[in-house]
């Protein structure tokens, strides 16, 4: 049960915040130009944005939840179960980003999906 | 002793990082080919450079939080004691810095790689979170993880051969 909800916080807030960041960095655009001025202008161009903060804060609450899972189990366990946050990434570029998913997207995710399960399956 | 340790890891983790980047940009300077043809010479260094820092990372989060001890309890007193344990661990602050990068790389390949490309193209490292920590954890992994973790990555490998970007122009934020 403390797995789970542990679990949930890594999928659901993790995921949040990566899509948060991403439609902050669709703002910012391309990065063509990659010397160090232009990466730390980058940078601070990034943290004017709404979108990155709320990434961060999202991002934040899973990285948490992650160490304490880290706690007690294997890494090996937590990090593969973890990629269930594919599905959720998935529907969450769809309704949030506008991204079109391919039908071939959508049954790599299901066989991702498929992998998180054997991998619990083989939890100690 | 632990510290000069830690020192040599995160010098060897830095090098590596440079010695990726140095490649990199050699390989985006010297091409002048088509949108497409390049977008892809740029993505597909960037997710190697990723799915080595973050695995590498997640091991040494690991590794420090084994030490810290089990979190078992939610209450406020029984955290503080953890957390200022977790923050004097240098493994935690060495898988945080592996993060860092990773996260840099990952911010850099969203700018230009649409989200549902990359989240699933970066997740090879569930292949190689199994090899680093069964070398450098010493995890006993069951041939059935084995096999969870090769269906996941052939989700995987099946998702990273559609288009890198769907959406054509970037919408505003």
């Amino acid at each position: 049960m403390r797995e789970l909800i542990l679990f949930f916080f890594i999928v659901v807030a993790g995921t949040g915040g990566e899509l948060c960041v991403s439609r902050a960095m669709k703002g910012i655009g391309e990065v063509h130009d990659f010397s160090p001025k232009s990466i730390l202008n980058f940078v601070l161009q990034s943290l004017r944005l709404p979108w990155m903060w709320l990434g961060i804060g999202l991002m934040s609450l899973g990285f948490f939840s992650l160490l304490a899972i880290l706690s007690f189990q294997e890494v090996s366990f937590v990090v593969p179960v973890s990629a269930l946050s594919y599905a959720a990434g998935a529907f969450g570029a769809k309704a949030f980003l506008g991204e079109r998913i391919s039908q071939n997207r959508w049954i790599g995710i299901a066989i991702v999906c498929l992998g998180v399960t054997i991998v619990w399956w083989s939890r100690k | 002793m632990r510290i000069a340790h830690d020192f040599l890891s995160v010098s060897a983790a830095m090098a590596s990082v440079a010695a990726c980047s140095l490649l990199f940009l050699t390989i985006v300077q010297c091409t002048r080919v088509s949108h497409t043809r390049r977008l892809q010479l740029k993505t597909i260094p960037m997710i190697l450079i990723s799915i080595t820092l973050g695995p590498l990372g997640n091991v040494f989060l690991g590794k420090g939080m084994k030490t810290v001890g089990p979190v078992v309890s939610g209450r406020v007193h029984d955290i503080i004691p953890i957390v200022s344990r977790v923050l004097a661990s240098g493994y935690i602050w060495l898988g945080i810095s592996c993060l860092l990068g990773f996260f840099i790389a990952h911010m850099l390949l969203l700018t230009w790689a649409d989200y549902s490309y990359v989240q699933p193209a970066t997740s090879l490292s569930y292949l190689s979170i199994s090899i680093l920590s069964y070398l450098l954890l010493g995890e006993r992994i069951s041939p059935l993880r084995w096999i969870g973790v090769t269906v996941i990555c052939l989700g995987v490998l099946l998702v990273g051969r559609t288009p890198p970007s769907t959406t054509g122009e970037p919408p505003r934020a």
